[in-house]
């Protein structure tokens, strides 16, 4: 075994053609740091492997320098060229030996477990606090998810939405930005003639979005050239400067001090980009950008800032500002909104950086953008399809909807077991029935009728049970759970019930959505759910054996579509085994 | 009396055909003795005439072998018998009930003894449906009727054709038939008619308050009944009769043309003579052997 760290001297460069700086290169199994010789190089390089997705090298032979190249998961290349192919063999082998030490252990996994990514620590949390908030879901996960019958991926992959809709629900409202100018909030003591900008992250990430020239010196700046502190000072030096709106001292300042002058010009970046704006407006009509948007080129376009024009010579002429400018860019920016969140608002760098990213997967979008910009001008948006098209998920009813369902339809069926089919015995001759249906006539006509026809209390019961019914079978039917027959069962059986039949459902959606049989994986899963099933089917009989007569026709109606149900799988499943069997028979005899 | 073409329309007047059933073979094994039942139903019959003065009471006697008319209110001479304990009405309407019940006994065939037949339904719908026709047809007044079917004896699957025959047309002459069944199971001939046509189909639970449900269910006209609450049923067989069995059937077969209800594989169409092709049973067998044969 080599030994933990190579240390080789190297030519660290961006691209091929870049003549490189020279360094040292030191690799451990878990980082690569590249140190420049020259001390005041900023090229510098510090970095992980596990960031690296790849690695190329010149062959030996080949007429090229021995070199390098790793490449980093963002796409970023790194070259080094060693000065020898000794060098870089060692540090090929070892680049290797990084690379696929932490990415062996998922691969062979892989291939046993299911084809699924690592979740995230996010999302593990969120799945243990809706198992923590849903006791029906918990039980299903202890009962399938710990006995083996289905993986934890397996578990939650169906429950996509889930997890969707929780985080959905937590993501949070994004909040704009405030509309107060930032001139606006430095506070200016007069007595001592001080003025005191107060710069929290808000206000960094404010200017840094108004100012993209300012944002970009930063970057560029900061951790090499001045530090954090020198820098904010001289911008509030310029924005000072800019407030006094005396021209001629800007200019002066400007030309003795370079970074100084780069606050103090205007924003070159806007200027750019005002004018690609102008460029893709349509010609036709657009409403959002006309000519007057290009108010750069203008030099007397509207009121120098704070009133008051001033001729000015040319040279200072850079340095002048109007409010509309400064409104129309802060306005511009408030409207935009935010793209940094609030959590990257902790200090100047960490603004500069994350903006600097959401700028760039903007650049990209409008890149994509672009392309298709032409057509979509001429589109009309109510003759497109429907941009998104969202996954409709499997909607399996609560069982409890569906046993209502089937309360009046068992209801009926107890009731008419037996409708009109079965003759009534009637041991009455013809003339016997006929003569005592005379007879009760008869007897009415002696006795007249019942006096009173309806006893009260009859009455009030018959009332009673009417209204009882009327409303019942109009507003509660299927709503009240102590009309349903679930409920009528004693609640240990309805529990049982229910969690049969939730489990069923779970099973049977895991089964039926892994069909057809690709992978091996798909087959075990499969098998696992048969046997997972089978022991359901054996329960349910157990449970209505152990149940007496009097319920057991009852429950006996309840369980039988889950019977039915799990048998529509079974037998599914010996098709398509013995389809296998066959198959895997014949290819012997066939064609490999 | 002169026909008049444009009918006067009045909103809470009612004619209400009863049917009662007098199936003699029922109320021997009925729990509620018919004598009961009678005081319970001409009691209702009085009340509905109390409601309003223009309302009219017609009574069929659905026997087990003829059906006919016993009592009509609007004809009604009022000269029967006025003794103490009972209303001329009611006389009258027992009178022509037991000599109904005597002529039923008459045209009765010898049966086998032990089974009981259903009662002529079909008969006594078809009669009810007539006389409301008449009245469409006649007189200054719309009677907004509506037929109440007092059955007790269970289904004739063999008057299926016949009963579904006239819940049609009362349906396309909207008159709804109301039922109250007191027989042990429910009827799905009138679950099917009630529901067909509109009307509201009762089981009472306590038989000895009938008149109680027959007030609060069926007394009202229609006009308010649009604005009740009344009973609905949980639900409906709508079970057929195949014609060739008159059994009740919960599967069978259709045929294409007449739409007429078989129990079994026919050739040909009894009703409508449409000849059927091959059996279906022998294709799915030839083609199950068929997708069948590679598997094995």
């Amino acid at each position: 075994m080599a030994s933990e760290k190579v240390t080789r001297r190297v030519k660290y460069k961006t691209s091929v053609k870049d003549p490189g700086t020279p360094g040292r290169l030191l690799l451990s199994m878990e980082k690569l740091i590249f140190r420049s010789n020259s001390q005041n190089s900023a090229s510098k390089l510090d970095m992980e492997f596990r960031f690296i997705k790849n690695h190329k090298y010149t062959k030996e032979g080949s007429n090229k320098a021995p070199m390098l190249n790793l490449t980093s998961s963002q796409g970023v290349s790194y070259i080094f060229e060693f000065e020898s192919y000794g060098d870089l063999q060692v540090c090929k082998e070892f680049v290797g030996k990084a690379l696929s030490k932490p990415g062996d252990t998922p691969k062979l996994k892989d291939t046993l477990e299911a084809p699924s990514e690592q979740p995230s620590t996010q999302d593990l949390l969120l799945r243990m606090t809706l198992l923590q908030e849903n006791s029906e879901l918990q039980k299903l996960h202890k009962e399938f998810v710990s006995n083996g019958v289905l993986t934890e991926d397996e578990f939650w992959a169906s429950r996509k939405k889930l997890l969707d809709g929780v985080s959905s629900r937590k993501s949070k409202q994004r909040v704009g930005l405030k509309s107060v100018m930032l001139s606006e909030q430095a506070t200016f003591d007069s007595r001592t003639k001080r003025v005191t900008y107060s710069l929290t992250p808000e206000v960094v990430r404010e200017i840094f979005a108004e100012k993209p020239a300012i944002h970009r010196a930063y970057l560029k700046l900061v951790p090499n050239k001045m530090a954090d502190k020198d820098f904010w000072t001289k911008l509030c030096r310029a924005l000072y400067l800019q407030r006094e709106k005396n021209i001629n001292v800007l200019a002066a300042e400007a030309a003795e001090d370079e970074e100084l002058a780069l606050f103090l010009k205007p924003d070159e970046i806007l200027a750019c980009e005002t004018r690609h704006k102008i460029r893709c407006v349509d010609p036709t009509l657009n409403m959002e950008a006309d000519q007057g948007d290009d108010y750069t080129h203008l030099p007397d376009h509207g009121i120098v800032r704070d009133g008051g024009k001033e001729v000015s010579e040319s040279q200072s002429e850079p340095y002048r500002r109007t409010l509309f400018q400064d409104l129309n860019r802060h306005s511009a920016v408030v409207l935009e909104g935010t793209t940094v969140d609030e959590e990257h608002l902790k200090d100047t760098h960490s603004v500069a950086e994350a903006l600097a990213r959401s700028r760039q997967a903007d650049k990209e979008a409008d890149a994509n953008k672009e392309r298709f910009n032409r057509p979509q001008l001429m589109e009309l948006e109510d003759l497109q399809p429907p941009k998104d098209h969202p996954l409709a998920a499997l909607c399996i009813k609560d069982p409890r909807d569906y046993f209502d369902s089937q309360q009046s339809s068992a209801y009926k069926t107890s009731r008419d077991a037996s409708i009109g089919m079965e003759p009534m015995k009637c041991n009455l001759s013809t003339q016997e029935a006929y003569g005592s249906l005379r007879d009760s006539i008869a007897e009415i006509k002696a006795s007249g009728l019942m006096d009173p026809i309806v006893a009260p209390e009859v009455a009030v019961k018959v009332f009673s049970v009417l209204t009882h019914n009327i409303s019942s079978s109009r507003y509660h039917l299927g709503k009240n759970p102590r009309e349903s027959i679930l409920d009528r069962l004693p609640a240990s059986i309805k529990e049982e019930l229910l969690h049969h039949w939730v489990s069923i459902q779970e099973l049977l959606r895991h089964y039926w959505s892994s069909y057809p049989i690709t992978t091996s994986y798909l087959y075990s899963k499969v098998t696992r759910l048969k046997d997972a099933m089978s022991k359901i089917d054996a329960q349910l009989q157990e449970l209505k054996e152990s149940l007496q007569s009097d319920l057991r026709h009852q429950v006996t109606l309840l369980i039988r579509p889950m019977q039915q149900a799990l048998e529509a799988a079974m037998q599914h499943y010996d098709a398509d085994l013995q389809k296998r069997s066959a198959k895997s028979g014949e290819r012997p005899n066939g064609y490999v | 009396m002169a026909s008049v073409p444009s009918k006067l329309y009045s909103d809470d007047v009612s004619l209400v055909v009863v049917l009662v059933d007098t199936n003699p073979f029922f109320w021997a094994t009925s729990s509620l003795s018919f004598s009961q039942f009678l005081s319970h139903v001409l009691a209702f019959l009085n009340s509905i005439l109390l409601l309003n003065q223009l309302n009219q009471v017609v009574v069929i006697a659905t026997g087990h072998n003829s059906c006919d008319y016993v009592y009509d209110s609007s004809s009604a001479s009022h000269h029967g018998v006025e003794n103490r304990t009972i209303p001329a009405l009611y006389s009258v309407l027992l009178q022509k009930m037991e000599e109904f019940l005597i002529k039923d006994e008459k045209l009765g065939k010898q049966e086998s003894p032990g089974m009981i037949a259903s009662s002529l339904l079909s008969g006594s719908l078809s009669l009810a449906l007539c006389y409301i026709q008449r009245l469409f047809r006649t007189g200054p007044l719309h009677p907004q009727p509506r037929i109440l079917c007092l059955q007790g004896s269970s289904d004739g699957p063999e008057q299926y054709v016949a009963i579904m025959n006239s819940i049609f047309s009362a349906q396309r002459s909207m008159v709804p038939i109301d039922s109250c069944y007191v027989g042990a199971h429910n009827s799905a001939f009138l679950q099917q008619a009630s529901y067909i046509t509109g009307g509201v189909y009762v089981k009472p639970q306590h038989l000895d308050g009938l008149f109680q449900y027959l007030v609060t269910v069926f007394a009202t006209d229609l006009h308010c009944r649009s604005s009740l609450q009344l009973p609905r049923p949980a639900g409906v067989d709508f079970r057929a009769s195949c014609f060739c069995h008159k059994t009740t059937i919960d599967m069978g077969y259709v045929c294409s043309v007449c739409l007429s209800i078989f129990c079994k594989h026919h050739k040909k169409c009894s009703t409508c003579g449409s000849v059927f092709g091959q059996a279906q049973a022998d294709n799915s067998a030839v083609s199950d052997r068929k997708r069948k044969a590679p598997e094995t």
